[in-house]
């Protein structure tokens, strides 16, 4: 009797001590953005105001050439940035996999990136990439006269130049969690691969990397949030332009929240932003809490 | 197990390997080496001249201009204020939202409470929402609360979304103490707090390690949060490096540009090259469970 009075004291406790984790959660996620949604159907432009206008600010939305640009900007670095880190991310892990020095030496070059900063990667490739002091005048010295390499000012091209960017900064973080899936592989498969005289290359696209199927799925996770929610990176390097041919949803959704005062258009391309995430992440952490 | 170890690879095919480890490494340290070697060189220097020679006249004076003289927006104050800010900002935040996350992390994974799976996945959908579904709200609430435009503003955004990060870790790391340890504290009469502190805490040196290291980077690195709350008192080093970089009028100083970014770049550079291990747990527990 004594025991199951004391256990319940205890129990409060670790219910009291559960709490500040769930009401932040509760009031700074869950609340805010459900306030956030909400201002997305009302006219607020400078300020929060309370008139109802159902979907128009998504219509607006959804009609504005800055927000296409946004969009189809976003479209082509998810896919670049996905899919080039994908592949450099793996190619990296296993070339340290391979060698005993790959583990000790070059890990961890390969991802320091990932301690820094996106603004002091983008203010290094901003002017990196600068045709007058960059890499295009540096090669010009070398005697190339005729190289040139200006993305960073043209409208088309600037935005292959944050993939430029990006890509210089996650790959390592790809890597590693390739290496610890490649830790993973059963090595009888790979052990009677190499007996039945398989090359390299079929090692690798018939046995290993099929097995590598869960870290695909977490480097793609992973990726795809990090990509929707690119923000520092663009500021930093092209400040969104030039013009407004680098704007991503996130520098849409604050230069119209902040800067333009449409605070009810800025809200609903928040909201646009989480629903893609979410599509993203929902599953994932559905099918990994789960399994606990 | 790695598989270089599986599959005997000829001393070419090692060699090789070692050839292409060295020419990505060389990729990976060329902006690093950039921003170093063009902070100590004269404008002049860089514009005449080769971005990547090493520098013919060396000088630290425009690090010296970046740390106290260089124009941040009207001031010209340098970047040291806003260093400082970035102290103030970051130690904190990352006290809070390690013990907040550590506490529930602990009774997520040792303690019978219901739903906890469901809790659990609720906090953690927190590490991954894009920040610009709750600017608006938070701007209004440091608005209520008078502390917009203030380092204590940053303290409080930093915590509360470093919370879902941190109680990842504790609950991960947690979950393999052995129930039974618990169990028999119970047993032998410990209360909650006995228990927290004689059989988790000592088994808590790598994950808190994991945390603090991981929301040091974080919070230190962070941009959205710091240029849409930090005003222009209170804000961060790297709100104020984009400020030097992006808003020069005038002659672009590169070299004092450098050295700044250098400057950001450090306190966390530092903390990567002497506990690299444990920031690589730190991002793995973004996929989770490794």
């Amino acid at each position: 009797m004594t025991s199951r009075i004391r256990l319940t004291s205890d129990d409060l406790m670790a219910r009291l001590v559960l709490l500040p984790a769930i009401v932040i959660t509760i009031v700074f996620v869950y609340g805010f953005i459900l306030f956030t949604v909400y201002l997305s159907f009302t006219g607020s432009r400078i300020l929060p105001i309370h008139t109802w206008v159902g979907f128009e600010n998504y219509v607006r939305l959804f009609r504005l050439d800055h927000w296409y640009v946004a969009l189809r900007n976003m479209g082509i670095f998810f896919v670049l940035y996905i899919g080039i880190a994908t592949l450099l991310g793996l190619f990296l892990a296993i070339l340290i996999d391979l060698h005993r020095f790959g583990e000790r030496f070059f890990r961890p070059i390969f991802l320091y990136p990932m301690a820094i900063s996106f603004i002091v990667t983008g203010t290094a490739w901003k002017w990196f990439l600068d045709p007058g002091i960059g890499l295009q005048h540096v090669v010009r010295m070398w005697g190339f006269t005729g190289f040139t390499f200006d993305w960073i000012k043209s409208s088309e091209m600037a935005i292959y130049t944050v993939v430029i960017a990006a890509i210089w900064q996650v790959s390592g973080f790809v890597m590693v969690i390739f290496l610890s899936g490649l830790r993973g592989i059963d090595h009888g498969t790979v052990e009677s691969a190499v007996v039945d005289g398989a090359g390299y290359f079929q090692l690798y696209t018939k046995v290993i990397i099929p097995q590598l199927a869960g870290s695909f799925l977490s480097v793609f996770v992973i990726l795809g949030h990090m990509a929707i929610k690119s923000y520092d990176l663009v500021i930093a390097l092209t400040g969104g332009g030039p013009g407004r041919a680098t704007a991503l949803p996130s520098t849409f959704m604050y230069s119209y929240t902040f800067q333009r005062n449409q605070m009810g258009i800025g809200a609903a391309s928040a909201v646009i932003m989480l629903l893609a995430i979410a599509v993203i992440i929902i599953p994932y952490i559905h099918s990994q809490v789960k399994e606990l | 197990m790695t598989i270089g170890g599986t599959v005997r690879m000829s001393r070419t095919g090692k060699a090789f390997i070692v050839v292409l480890m060295v020419l990505f490494a060389i990729y990976f340290l060329i902006p690093v080496y950039v921003m170093l070697v063009n902070s100590v060189k004269p404008l002049a220097e860089i514009r005449a001249g080769n971005m990547m020679a090493l520098p013919a006249t060396f000088s630290l004076d425009y690090w010296a201009r970046a740390w106290a003289t260089a124009q941040i927006g009207v001031q010209p104050t340098g970047l040291r204020p806003y260093f400082i800010n970035s102290i103030v900002m970051v130690v904190p935040s990352v006290i809070l939202s390690t013990l907040i996350g550590a506490l529930a992390g602990f009774v997520l994974s040792q303690w019978p409470v219901k739903h906890s799976k469901l809790i659990f996945g609720l906090i953690l959908f927190g590490a991954f929402i894009p920040f610009q579904t709750v600017l608006i709200p938070m701007a209004r609430i440091l608005g209520m609360l008078r502390i917009s435009g203030t380092t204590r503003g940053l303290v409080l955004v930093h915590t509360v979304y470093g919370v879902a990060f941190t109680t990842l870790f504790f609950r991960n790391s947690y979950a393999g103490i052995p129930h039974e340890l618990v169990q028999s504290a119970q047993v032998d009469g410990a209360h909650f707090w006995k228990i927290l502190t004689h059989v988790i805490l000592p088994n808590s040196a790598a994950v808190m390690t994991v945390s603090v290291i991981w929301q040091t980077t974080n919070i230190w690195n962070d941009f959205l949060f710091g240029a849409s709350f930090g005003g222009s008192r209170g804000q961060p080093m790297q709100v104020a490096l984009n400020n030097l970089v992006s808003s020069s009028t005038g002659v672009l100083e590169y070299n004092v540009h450098f050295a700044g970014a250098m400057m950001a770049a450090l306190p966390t550079l530092i903390i990567y090259l002497v506990s690299g291990r444990y920031f690589v747990r730190g991002l793995m527990s973004g996929s989770v469970k490794g």
